[in-house]
């Protein structure tokens, strides 16, 4: 079938059932929208997780001239005796869970924030190195079992400001993450029948109001795989139409959403630009699969060859 | 070029069959009036011989080829080489004169060039020269008839089949025609066509297939509708 002439069919068929083509791209375009967000959460998710793979568990931050704990203005900044004393401390409870320890500068300290915050220089730029304490980092060997005891030995001692429990802010923050994610699949799923649905019921009514041009195209010997292109087009372009609305929506949830979280942490894991073009990808492959598949077996139930 | 070999069609819901043990030959070439009353059979041997209905018994050979062993995704081969002419037009009523014959050919993916060149040429055939830009509502029923008969020898088919085209034609209109199914089967198409025409089928003296109850009763070759005692 000539190119131009399968381009009108398809044309015709939109245009005549526009409100329904209308419904569908919408309809498309959210669960798309929403099945990339789901991934994007678990790419999220798996961003995080593996960017703490293998860090501290457990941050102790010294005292410095500008720390504002009462503990701090009442003993002032860390003194190197206490310092030698915490590490000593807790070298000492290698057997008791701890893996690691190391000291971290307060000029080590800030040019890992500088690293971090690159992306976001103004916030940056205001901060100071003697803002920024020293800390000791500590990796534990179970991050549950053995927080409890290396925190409580060093918890109160002159010197020390704060103890971090990194885990369990980021476990609460997976928790988070996960928990949007499965209720946005959820709904996601509920759209994916619902576009299936529109698809079919979309294709069939096209079917319908050209079955006059249909029988008459079987009787001058059109193949059936030429009767049923231009309906099986008509489903997958109005899918692919749905599909470009949901990329824009995915490109907004990523930039505009999960970037912008990106500010209440203090460390980096935003997506990439290729995790985004990858989502988009799948988004299409799995509209067009979606629509074009719908609209073959409509065609073959309802346009009987 | 058609030839029916005891074919016995019935239809799923009635105890009567629609043919019984009917045995034609066609030859090539040949123009054949298909007569009876109403439910004789001749739609259905019609619809049998385009493979939209199959037969419950016996065998039937279009063109040489057994249309039992014709696979589903061949059927529409078949029906590239077979015209078609029925008593309601069936035009596409929002494509004119030349886009109706045009489509034809547009469906079975013939280049625009070759349309161009072989739809003028057919529709004049027809006697509609100067027509082709006419709605099927801005046409009467006779010229209408001529568009359809244009759209089924379009693809140059062998066979024609038409099913009582000038059942909704008034007789002076239907001569016309009958002349240009005349005109086509001279160029070398076998033409079989049912109707109910006494006159039509009088004046022109071809063979006659005189079908009852499904059962051919007559065949006669420069035949009359009736019976002649």
């Amino acid at each position: 079938m000539r190119g131009q002439f399968l381009f009108q069919e398809i044309w015709t068929g939109l245009r005549r059932n526009l409100t329904m083509t209308v419904a569908l791209v919408v309809v498309v375009a959210i669960s798309l929208s929403l099945l990339g967000t789901g991934l994007l959460f678990v790419k999220q998710v798996d961003n995080t997780r593996t960017y703490w793979q293998g860090r501290v568990q457990l941050s102790i931050f010294l005292c410095t001239a500008t720390s504002v704990s009462a503990q701090c203005k009442q003993t002032g900044p860390a003194t190197q005796a206490q310092r030698d004393q915490i590490l000593h401390d807790l070298t000492a409870l290698r057997s008791q869970g701890v893996e690691q320890v190391y000291y971290e500068s307060q000029a080590q300290a800030f040019a890992r924030f500088k690293k971090d915050f690159a992306q976001d220089r103004s916030f940056a730029s205001l901060v100071t190195q003697g803002e920024i304490p020293d800390s000791f980092q500590v990796k534990l060997r179970n991050a549950q079992a053995d927080y409890n005891v290396v925190a409580g030995a060093v918890e109160g001692r002159p010197g020390v400001d704060n103890i971090v429990n990194v885990e369990s802010i980021l476990s609460n923050f997976y928790k988070l993450l996960d928990g949007a994610r499965n209720a946005v699949i959820v709904v996601a799923i509920i759209l994916v029948i619902a576009a299936i649905l529109l698809v079919a019921n979309t294709i069939r009514l096209s079917a319908f109001n050209r079955r006059r041009e249909t029988s008459i195209m079987r009787l001058v010997g059109a193949s059936n795989f030429y009767v049923q292109l231009p309906f099986l087009l008509e489903g997958v372009i109005a899918g692919l139409f749905g599909w470009l609305i949901a990329a824009g929506l995915l490109i907004a949830v990523k930039t505009l959403g999960l970037d912008t979280l990106q500010q209440y942490f203090p460390y980096n894991v935003r997506l990439s630009v290729a995790d985004l073009v990858e989502v988009i990808v799948l988004a299409m492959v799995m509209g067009v699969v979606l629509c074009g598949v719908t609209s073959f077996l409509t065609l073959r139930r309802y346009l009987r060859a | 070029m058609i030839h029916f070999d005891n074919v016995t069609k019935t239809y799923p819901s009635q105890s009567r069959p629609a043919l019984e043990n009917v045995t034609i030959d066609v030859e090539k070439g040949e123009f054949v009036f298909l007569v009876g009353s109403s439910g004789a059979g001749k739609s259905t041997f019609l619809r049998l011989i385009l493979k939209e209905e199959k037969p419950t018994d016996g065998k039937i050979h279009v063109a040489g080829k057994d249309l039992a062993r014709l696979t589903n995704w061949k059927v529409p081969y078949l029906r590239r080489r077979i015209g078609c002419v029925f008593q309601d037009f069936r035009l596409l009523p929002n494509k004119n004169v030349y886009q109706n014959v045009a489509f034809a050919l547009q469906v079975i993916g013939k280049p625009r060039r070759f349309i161009r060149k072989v739809v003028p040429e057919v529709v004049d055939l027809v006697g509609l020269e100067g027509k082709h830009d006419r709605m099927p509502h801005e046409l009467s029923g006779g010229e209408q008839q001529r568009v359809a008969m244009a759209r089924a020898f379009v693809n140059r088919p062998m066979i024609l089949l038409a099913d009582e085209p000038t059942g909704n034609i008034d007789p002076a209109t239907s001569i016309g025609i009958m002349k240009v199914l005349d005109r086509i089967n001279r160029t070398g198409t076998t033409v079989v066509m049912a109707t109910h025409d006494a006159a039509i089928v009088d004046s022109m003296r071809k063979r006659v297939i005189e079908l009852e109850y499904g059962k051919v009763v007559r065949d006669q070759s420069r035949g009359v509708y009736g019976q002649a005692y």
